[in-house]
């Protein structure tokens, strides 16, 4: 046992007990206090994580290392950053229970306990304590239809997926003897050959993890649950649960299964390719732009994928830089779907942000940023992630995903500038004033996806370090 | 002192560019109006230290360029060449500057007027001080581009755009043979620095390019390329229709700049076109057809402005026939006072106009001449200089131009000296044409303009002054350094003459009968003007009548325009018109609009599998699991 290598994920677990405490006991309402509460354990689970020693724990079922801190450090931001964006909007819809903070947080919980599985069990354990929260907090808004919906539809494939994944994960039990990943590894690269089961129990895995990440063909949720669910809670479902999805997909693929990269590199060529075309062509159509964004999402994730699916280092370093540019673009243009109020409503509709060159130039200039950073142009932070994983395909010889992420973009673009050119060229009303909260957001990831092209070094240190650590 | 006749313009240009529109009209004016004066003073002095003080100097500002074997700075080479041509530009261009006051006193936009004017002026500054072929080059593009804008300066205008497009157009055709010119120089010599350049030469005569001498492929491309600047038959077209710009705009190209870059850069590259001797019998050949052509087709046009360019024109003919000759000195000359000569001429066409309100068809004139005494005499100054009567400026060097035209070897250089002693004939003969229909006879203007028939104000009269003392003297005083018996000393080198050249000698050795001959068809062309139209008027007609097919094809140019429109315009209309039908819009905007309507297609059906009912969801995610297995089990290849 090696109880102070688990120290972030101790301090979460505890913060979120005794802010379920905090929440219950007093008669008086203190759900700001616990947000400042959730938001600050977030950080010191942030500054933990920095300071975490490499090594395993609990028997091997849980591993820390340069690459689980990279996405700790992302993850934990992203939910931070989904916090951040939510409270204010919480409270003029008049859903600011403590319950949002504290699902919110044991989400963070569980894809921190993803990162690091080193254990099928773990991993289960991890991703049922992330898509539990996930449902409620879909449906958080319980009182409207639509958040209902979304929470339930969610929460059905969801169940699909999970057992698909523990269908998958009896059958590599099964064959390989053991559920430690080290274990797997080694009967992956027994002289013997590879069993057939364990190969379909590795697909059923993928499958499931594909769900989360919401890659072609298991993406059919994403446009439903992001247009139903409240705004912040879309915000939060397209950054930290996609960046930990990610980050158990690459462990499982690149780690025990690292030797049958062959096989299951052409599944998730498919799912790349797929979900570049459906996220660029699905998008165009789009008038609700929490839809619109959940098409780009599913695009954004055809492009990381291409960098796994590519099975080079050069390829999960342009993941992870991917990722990571990801996670705060995306973020900061949901900051400004989050800002749509008008009059006190709450607004979804592309052609609601017409006039805000005008009437709120700041934001339309971020808004600006953030989109095209989305399509890729430079020197926005969004290109060099393109930049990196087209680079490690051209590399790898993978033509075919090259010249189709090329062309998607192309495609793609056509939706993001649509939305620039609604808000620079048609005319419209002015929205209510935003909140500071989200002022901040929006400068933060605002000049992070500006001026990453100039600071681009540390970034790309840490993720070759990443990879380092988890290719060995 | 030298970087400020320079930059001075560009100083001016800059402030009634930019700031002309909250500084105010006159402020703008004249701002650039000091500074073109400043630099005039310092043009001057530059001319009088390196021309009579025989000092010549360069002056490297920065690096340009530095690339692989290419080394350029931006460098100001002041030698008697370039002196005599800042000291005339620069004095010209002030005078105009100052003469546009008045002249452009209505016009609503008079900053970008003469910020305009001024960025001519310092491009042709930075052309004749260039060190180099490539600064030379910048010079001459942005005369160019000047140009166009001046041309152009009526945008609303569509005659004036066209106009501008035309001189732009034209003078692209030239400048592709310069830039071959140029890069055939770097080929040859391994630099464009006119040092290396010159001191290469002798090397460089042993070196074929595609079978000729590489030094008369060189001097045949710069030739043609100044044959676009300078207006030489074939390329002329541009030049009279260059009249849709304002009158001092005329004056400034025509006279003083712009025209006259071609014939400096041969003066320049005198070193080089020296050992070309079948490019010069060429150059020799076109420019006295030149000056044939345009004379006879100036006798027939009806616009003041047009009679005046047509004979810049053959003005220019002559210019070339001397450079043909191996006599640059006498093109220089002549380039010089028929600078002085020819401002005048259209700064009082302008006045001419000016009073008129704004007419220009010297068939509505007439019986004006007492009432605008003043422009009347000075008419009279620039034609008697124009016509080289004797003791007048044109006088000097035209005689000198022809001379040496008879002193020169070879067919091309007899038919030059004929041809020039008609067209002397012709000039003398369209100028008081042009004096007597424009001035004297029964008024044939409308009563109401008549009534508003007035001198111009002194500010546009003062420059015509300071013109028609050039047009008087400049012939007279210079002469002596510039073709006389001083030459060698005064142009210090940066003109050469080849050692078996011995023209600038031999020129002033012509039989007595030749010195005379201009003067005399000179005047008898004056007298026969007299006799047509001031004693004869009704002669003309029935002349005109008698040989119809000759009029004609004089009124029309020799048909020039109409052969390019029908050989070049319209042919490539038609392929233009063909290449935008099919090869833009069907076939480039066809494919990128098909893409994008097949696009908007296959997202519509994409989107129709989103039917919101969690079963299909739930359907799609088991044939996506079952597609991922058989994938796995049958393996499909990337």
């Amino acid at each position: 046992m090696n109880w102070t290598l688990v120290l972030p994920e101790l301090v979460l677990a505890l913060a979120g007990l005794a802010a379920l405490v905090a929440g219950v006991l007093p008669k008086r309402d203190t759900s700001f206090a616990i947000n400042m509460g959730v938001f600050g354990a977030m950080l010191l689970a942030a500054v933990l994580v920095m300071a975490q020693p490499e090594g395993t724990a609990f028997a091997g079922q849980y591993v820390s290392d340069a690459f689980t801190r990279f996405m700790k450090l992302l993850v934990l931001a992203g939910a931070a950053l989904g916090l951040l964006v939510a409270m204010d909007w919480n409270v003029k819809e008049g859903l600011a229970k403590f319950e949002f903070p504290l699902l919110l947080l044991f989400s963070s919980l569980g894809m921190m306990v993803m990162v690091s599985a080193n254990d099928l069990i773990a991993l289960y354990l991890g991703l049922e304590l992330l898509s539990l929260s996930l449902y409620v907090i879909a449906a958080f808004n319980r009182d409207s239809e639509r958040s209902a919906e979304a929470g339930l539809k969610y929460f059905i494939l969801g169940s699909l997926a999970s057992g698909l994944l523990l269908y998958g994960a009896s059958l590599i039990y099964g064959f390989a003897g053991s559920t430690n990943f080290d274990r797997i590894a080694d009967a992956v690269s027994a002289t013997e050959g590879v069993p057939f089961g364990l190969v379909v129990g590795l697909v059923f895995v993928l499958a499931a993890l594909a769900f989360k990440v919401s890659a072609v063909p298991f993406h059919m949720w994403t446009p439903d649950v992001y247009e139903g669910a409240p705004t912040p809670v879309t915000a939060f479902f397209a950054s930290a649960p996609k960046v930990a999805a990610i980050a158990l997909l690459t462990r499982v693929a690149a780690g025990p299964f690292g030797e049958l990269v062959e096989q299951w590199q052409q599944v998730l060529i498919l799912a790349s390719l797929g979900s570049m075309i459906l996220g660029a062509l699905a998008a165009i159509g789009q008038k609700n732009i929490k839809r619109l964004m959940a098409y780009s999402s599913i695009g954004h994730i055809g492009y990381a994928l291409m960098g796994l699916a590519v099975g080079s280092d050069l390829g999960i370093r342009g993941l992870l830089l991917y990722m990571a540019i990801y996670l705060f673009t995306n973020v900061g243009a949901f900051a400004v779907l989050v800002a749509m109020r008008r009059n006190g409503r709450a607004l979804e509709g592309i052609d609601d942000l017409a006039g805000l060159g005008r009437t709120d130039p700041a934001m339309a200039l971020a808004m600006t940023v953030f989109m095209l950073s989305m399509a890729g142009i430079p020197p926005l932070a969004g290109f060099f992630g393109k930049l990196y994983v087209f680079l490690a395909a051209v590399y790898g010889g993978y033509w075919t995903l090259a010249v189709v992420g090329v062309l998607t973009s192309a495609v793609s673009a056509y939706y993001y500038l649509r939305v620039i050119k609604v808000m620079y060229f048609d005319a419209g009303e002015a929205l209510d004033a935003r909140p500071t909260s989200l002022s901040v957001v929006l400068a933060g990831t605002g000049l992070f996806t500006v001026f990453f092209f100039a600071f681009p070094a540390p970034f790309l240190a840490a993720a070759q370090a990443a990879v380092a650590a988890l290719v060995g | 002192m030298y970087v400020g006749a320079v930059f001075f313009p560009l100083l001016g240009a800059c402030i009634s560019g930019f700031f002309g529109r909250w500084i105010g009209d006159k402020a703008a004016q004249w701002a650039s109006v000091i500074c073109m004066a400043l630099a005039a003073i310092c043009g001057v002095s530059a001319f009088i230290q390196v021309a009579y003080g025989h000092a010549p100097a360069t002056l490297e500002i920065a690096t340009w360029l530095d690339v692989g074997g290419l080394q350029l700075s931006w460098a100001l080479r002041y030698d008697t060449l370039a002196a005599v041509m800042v000291g005339m530009v620069t004095v010209a261009s002030t005078m105009i500057h100052l003469y546009s006051v008045g002249y452009m006193s209505h016009d609503p936009t008079q900053p970008r007027f003469f910020a305009y004017l001024s960025l001519f002026t310092f491009m042709m500054l930075m052309l004749v001080t260039a060190d180099n072929l490539l600064q030379l080059f910048f010079g001459w593009e942005g005369i160019g581009l000047a140009s166009y804008l001046l041309i152009g300066y009526w945008y609303e205008k569509e005659s004036a755009n066209r106009a501008a497009m035309k001189a732009f157009i034209v003078n692209r055709v030239g400048d592709l043979f310069f830039m071959l010119g140029m890069g055939l120089t770097f080929w040859t010599f391994g630099s464009i620095e006119f040092n290396t350049i010159f001191q290469g030469v002798e090397a460089a005569r042993q070196v074929t390019f595609a079978g000729f001498p590489v030094v008369e492929v060189i001097a045949l491309l710069f030739f043609l390329g100044a044959m676009g600047k300078s207006a030489q038959i074939g390329l002329h077209t541009w030049l009279p229709d260059a009249m849709e710009g304002p009158t001092p705009v005329s004056a400034l190209i025509h006279a003083a700049t712009l025209v006259t870059a071609g014939v400096f850069l041969m003066a320049r590259m005198s070193p080089v076109v020296e050992y070309a001797p079948n490019v010069l019998g060429f150059i020799t050949f076109i420019g006295a057809t030149t000056a044939f052509f345009a004379a006879s087709v100036g006798m027939v046009q009806n616009d003041i402005k047009r009679v005046i360019a047509y004979s810049t024109c053959s003005q220019l003919g002559y210019m070339f026939f001397a450079i043909g000759v191996g006599a640059y000195q006498a093109a220089v000359f002549h380039l010089f006072t028929h600078a002085f000569f020819k401002a005048l001429l259209f700064l009082s066409a302008g006045s001419v106009i000016h009073a008129m309100s704004d007419e220009q068809d010297i068939r509505k004139m007439g019986g004006i001449w007492k009432k605008i005494p003043v422009t009347y005499a000075m008419f009279w100054i620039g034609s008697l200089a124009l016509a080289g009567v004797p003791y007048f400026a044109g006088y000097y060097s035209k005689d000198f131009v022809l001379e040496a035209a008879y002193a020169g070897h070879g067919w091309t250089a007899k038919y030059a000296f004929l041809m020039g002693i008609v067209a002397a004939f012709m000039t003398a003969f369209y100028s008081w044409r042009l004096i007597i229909l424009t001035f004297h006879g029964t008024p044939r203007a409308d009563h109401h303009t008549m009534e508003h028939v007035h001198e111009s104000p002194a500010v546009m009269l003062i420059p015509l002054f300071g013109l028609a003392v050039g047009a008087l003297f400049a012939g007279a005083y210079f002469s002596g350094d510039f073709v006389g018996h001083h030459w060698a000393e005064f142009w210090n080198g940066s003109i050469v003459n080849a050692p078996h050249n011995h023209i600038m000698h031999e020129a002033h050795e012509v039989p007595s009968w030749v010195p005379l001959a201009p003067t005399v068809v000179g005047v008898a062309g004056i007298v026969l003007a007299y006799v047509l139209y001031m004693f004869l008027p009704h002669l003309p007609g029935r002349i005109a009548a008698a040989v119809p097919g000759l009029y004609r094809f004089l009124l029309n140019k020799w048909y020039f325009d109409e052969l390019y429109d029908r050989a070049i315009v319209q042919p490539l209309r038609r392929l233009a018109v063909q290449l935008w039908k099919v090869g833009d819009v069907k076939i480039i905007d066809g494919m990128p609009n098909g893409a994008a309507s097949l696009t908007a297609q296959a997202s519509g059906r994409v989107v129709r599998f989103q039917t919101g009912r969690v079963a299909n969801y739930a359907f799609a995610m088991i044939i996506g699991l079952v597609l991922f297995v058989s994938i796995f089990l049958f393996g499909v290849g990337r």
